[in-house]
């Protein structure tokens, strides 16, 4: 196994909430994340919205500075950076933005566009800047000869695929990949997702794949990390977590997919109540407002994300599913907890801690 | 909305505080001696000297305009020279016209009011008026007419307007007399028969601006889903523009006509020279042309807090309009 | 969602060969050529840019003009005025020598007045216009890209600036500037009358464009491109004047062609009430200032420079409306 080409520990942002001039609380966007990647590995981020997934991305490429913990990129600690000592690291480390709308400057033109990150970082190609960006250009997929047009010429994906060559200029090890597609059409989206992969497998790039669509993620990911509340609630290879899941907020998840008929006896499991506020989120396991599984202890003790066997898969649960449980009779058992008296349980000793 | 209130106010005053302070210093701090001006011609240095004195010109400038500001809230002693014991809203007291500043801004304040505020309700209701108007007419010889009217008021000087005015309607036609200021309780008729052309000539220049201001918000406001939704249950169309539309598109006219009318009680310095009418502007006029410091300060001072005053009206209107204003 | 790999690359196909905008025209039109060729379809804007061209043309050419003309703006002709210093003849003594008659009392000529007139105020308006856009381009930029302190004194100054009385302070100033500097007798020079205005309508007026090049920022910071600069390590000179400042041009052109003649009238404003020029240097207020005074006796006097004055104005606020309208197509219509 590899050194890790990204490693992350303890990662936090809170941003301060303010009215008038006192600061009145603070978002707990990103509370405490770790995991790492490996070169040419792809990790897919998951979690519903406001989960403080895409906060993650932009912290990853350093457009936000973290809270507290630690970020290491290839052996390099970033977490503070400046921008002159992120600079030769900016190369190997880029993000690709979800709106491709929003995310190309409508005053340049294509050509300028992708050079931008050359310019910035005074690099001249052999060939010159030009030939490099219709190289790039084909490599994704666009007509090298569109090079004078402006992004409003474009369609969305085709404004995505110059996001993406933007990305690759300056040939990073690793890319963010904040919801690349999930502003695009359904039928735009497979051929951006494939080109993805298909760049990740000729130029052995990792990624960090950011997405709520657990399709998505499935098709394009080899490790999934599950977000809640700006917490990992699970994380593991693919296959682990797709069809042996074993934080019940997983389980949801994956529930809702409407075709993944392998979690059949319990079938949908419907999560009730929304997802408390970063704000103020609830003491100890922050999933237990919902877990149909919650008891005394997950109000007053965090589970910390704990590796299970040799498989590489960790949850953070105290009744975590057994081992294979994809579809045992583990949340048939809910039952046995009946969920009013677990919610109000919960809910009070929640009311007194936060209070 | 009480602490929004009193956010607002505390904002405010202290924008006051800084014009006052930055017009003191630019006017009491410039070489300008008023005294020299007072004094008849044969005044010896020594008595120059001891008026100096005597109006603490010579103290250093932040004793002064302790003393300023202290006169304003308290009340102050200025001396035999000025009229000894002046009350509360001191403003001091004018070297030029020996009175008061405070009783000459309390004699010319009723003028600019009586021409603002009849003008303003007339630019208003005519301008928001002729916008919505040309909006839901989109297209047609009326909306035309209403673009071109309002370009035209735009590009007008109002000097030349009143001008116009006066000779067609006074020296020409003699339908009006020669515009002056009656008090409004002595003879009402009188009072407006007198101010009228400078209330048409000020509403026909301003009314453009929010002719245009208003046309293009009521589009905008139009074109926006809600709008359609409303539409598309099923209300009248009065209903929705009346009710839904005109109080989206609304707000920013608001916006603008605080801060205009709050800039028009500061003097309209125009207006009362083209018609030859002694309000707040022309007073403030005569001061600088007099050198009369007191008196260029009072009014300075009295169109910031109009300024001001308008504005925390427009933000408390905006949020009574606005909801989502007041969670900020 | 389907993920068939067969549909995604027959798609792709498509998408990038053939639905490209405009088929074989490879260069494309940047939004700058979109809004030209707006404009340029556009009746008003070229009626109004004659307009204005014919302005700036004369006031280019004052001196030829004038040497054409045959006759100078200080020059007298007393002996075409009657008794009461009225100018003889028709319309304020309008003849072939004298094209808009003559001034009464003094009896200079009015057409070679307005001409230097119009020289004056759109000097002033446009030197005046350039100097607010550039401080207000740079420190609406800085704030609202900044934040910050910057950005809360920047705003604290616009509010301010709101809250003082431009015409009255104008008013003050103006004499006491130039009292400092040449003493009760000395004469002033023009050319200081001409700087201090412009002084003073930059120090009011720069806050309007900062104001609103701030809160374009703000909505500009906010957008994906920016930060794909900053995460490939762009510093802030690449991200103001490559990233924001090329997004920045059509509320700055905009706001530019409307200030002008906001400048020219407050010009006219302040000379009218007799603190901008002095008689000594002829402009378009201090001509109907004078001319107020024979309101009655000779009407024409009053009409001249008004109407000039109207027609100038209104040519910019034309241009600027169609400017406003080719740069942003979807806003008035």
């Amino acid at each position: 196994m590899s050194e890790p080409l990204l490693r992350v520990s303890g990662l936090t942002k809170h941003f301060p909430v303010r009215t008038g001039f006192r600061a009145t609380g603070l978002v707990r966007a990103v509370d405490g994340l770790d995991f790492a990647v490996r070169p040419a590995e792809t990790l897919g981020l998951v979690g519903e919205s406001g989960c403080g997934k895409s906060t993650t991305g932009r912290l990853l490429v350093r457009l936000l500075e973290p809270t507290a913990g630690r970020i290491e990129f290839a052996g390099r600690d970033i977490t503070h950076a400046g921008r002159r000592e992120l600079r030769p690291l900016r190369q190997d480390l880029q993000i690709i933005f979800q709106d491709p709308y929003a995310s190309l400057n409508p005053r340049h033109t294509v050509g300028r566009i992708v050079a931008m990150p050359l310019r910035v970082n005074g690099i001249d190609p052999p060939g010159g800047v030009r030939r490099r960006v219709q190289e790039l250009l084909e490599l994704v997929g666009l007509n090298p000869e569109h090079y004078n047009r402006y992004p409003h010429e474009f369609s969305g994906g085709q404004r995505q695929r110059v996001g993406i060559a933007r990305a690759l200029a300056l040939r990073p090890k690793l890319i963010v990949a904040d919801e690349p597609v999930s502003a695009l059409d359904v039928s735009i989206q497979a051929q951006v997702v494939n080109l993805l992969r298909d760049l990740q497998r000729d130029l052995g790039l990792a990624f960090v794949f950011i997405a709520h669509d657990l399709a998505v993620v499935r098709h394009f990911c080899q490790r999934v990390a599950v977000m809640y509340l700006g917490r990992i609630v699970e994380i593991g290879d693919r296959a682990d977590i797709y069809e042996r899941p074993r934080h019940p907020y997983t389980r949801a998840l994956l529930s809702a997919i409407p075709d993944a008929t392998r979690l059949s006896p319990g079938g949908r499991i419907r999560l009730t109540g929304d997802v408390p506020t970063p704000l103020d989120p609830p003491s100890g396991c922050r999933f237990r407002t919902r877990c149909p599984k919650a008891r005394d202890i997950c109000a007053t003790e965090e589970p910390a994300l704990v590796p299970r066997d040799g498989s590489g898969q960790s949850v953070a649960c105290h009744f975590p599913e057994p081992d294979g449980a994809g579809d045992l009779p583990g949340h048939d058992g809910a039952g046995d907890f009946p969920e009013p008296d677990g919610r109000d349980a919960a809910g009070t000793s929640g009311a007194e801690v936060t209070a | 909305m009480a602490r929004f209130l009193v956010k607002r106010l505390l904002s405010a005053t202290l924008t006051l505080f800084a014009v006052s302070v930055l017009s003191f210093l630019m006017f009491f701090a410039l070489p300008r001696d008023p005294v020299s001006g007072m004094c008849p011609k044969n005044c010896n240095p020594e008595r120059l000297e001891r008026v100096r004195q005597e109006l603490g010109l010579r103290d250093p400038l932040v004793t002064q305009y302790a003393g300023y500001m202290k006169g304003i809230v308290t009340g102050r002693d200025l001396g035999s020279a000025q009229g000894g014991r002046c009350d509360a809203p001191c403003l001091g007291w004018s070297y030029v016209t020996n009175e008061a500043v405070s009783d000459t801004i309390a004699r010319v304040l009723p003028v600019t009011l009586s021409i603002v505020i009849p003008a303003a309700v007339l630019w208003l209701l005519l301008g928001v008026g002729l916008g919505m108007v040309s909006a839901l007419r989109r297209g047609t010889w009326l909306d035309r007419l209403a673009i071109g009217f309002s370009l035209t008021g735009a590009s007008l000087q109002l000097y030349f307007v009143g001008a116009v005015l006066l000779l067609v309607f006074v020296y020409h036609l003699r339908l009006l007399p020669v515009p002056s200021y009656t008090p409004l309780l002595d003879n009402p008729l009188k009072w407006a028969s007198g101010l009228v052309l400078a209330w048409v000539s000020l509403a026909f220049l301003f009314s453009a601006i929010y002719a245009r201001l208003s046309r293009a918000q009521m589009l905008e406001t139009l074109s926006e889903d809600f709008v359609r939704t409303a539409r598309a249950k099923g209300l009248t169309k009065p209903r929705v523009y009346g009710r839904h539309a005109l109080r989206a598109a609304i707000t920013p006219v608001v916006t603008i006509a605080g801060l205009d009318v709050g800039g028009a009680l500061g003097g309209t310095v125009i207006t009362e020279t083209t018609f030859g009418i002694q309000g707040l502007g022309r007073t403030a006029v005569d001061a600088v042309r007099a050198g009369d410091l007191p008196t260029i300060m009072a009014t300075v001072l009295i169109a910031a807090v109009f300024v001001v005053l308008a504005n925390v009206v427009v933000d408390l209107l905006y949020a009574a309009i606005d909801p989502r204003v007041r969670l900020r | 969602m389907s993920l068939s790999p067969v549909e995604g690359v027959a798609l792709a196909e498509i998408e990038s060969t053939g639905d490209g905008p405009g088929g074989s025209r490879v260069v494309g039109r940047s939004p700058g050529q979109l809004a030209w060729a707006r404009l340029r379809r556009d009746r008003t804007a070229l009626v109004s840019a004659a307009m204005l061209v014919f302005f700036l043309l004369v006031a280019l050419v004052v001196p030829l003009i004038e040497a054409l003309y045959g006759i100078g703006p200080r020059e007298q002709f007393q002996s075409r005025l009657d008794g009461f210093g009225m100018p003889l003849g028709y319309a304020g003594g309008v003849t072939g020598e004298h094209w808009f008659g003559l001034e009464p009392g003094l009896g200079r000529d009015i057409f070679i007045r307005m001409v230097h007139g119009l020289r004056t105020s759109l000097f002033i308006a446009i030197a005046a216009a350039v100097i607010t856009a550039a401080i207000g381009v740079v420190l609406g930029t800085l704030a609202g890209y900044l934040g910050g302190w910057l950005d809360a004194v920047v705003n604290w100054v616009t509010d301010l600036t709101l809250a003082m009385p431009f015409l009255i302070i104008a008013l003050a100033l103006t004499p006491t500037i130039a009292l400092r500097l040449y003493g009760q007798r000395e004469e002033v020079p023009p050319t200081f009358q001409i700087g201090v205005l412009i002084a003073i309508f930059a120090l009011f007026g720069w806050t309007s464009t900062a104001r609103l090049v701030r809160g374009q920022v703000i909505a500009l910071r906010e957008r994906e491109f920016v930060e794909a600069a900053r995460a490939s390590g762009a510093g802030l000179g690449h991200m103001l004047f490559r990233q924001l400042l090329p997004n920045l041009w059509a509320p700055i052109l905009v706001s530019f062609s409307l200030a002008v003649p906001s400048y020219i009238t407050s010009e006219a404003a302040l000379s009218f009430i007799g603190v901008g020029l002095t008689d000594a240097t002829p402009s378009f207020g201090r001509m109907i200032y004078r001319s107020l005074d024979y309101l009655q006796t000779d009407p024409a006097y009053v009409f001249f420079p008004g109407v000039t004055i109207f027609a100038l104005v209104f040519a910019f606020n034309l241009f600027g409306d169609a400017l406003r309208d080719a740069l942003d197509p979807k806003s008035s219509r």
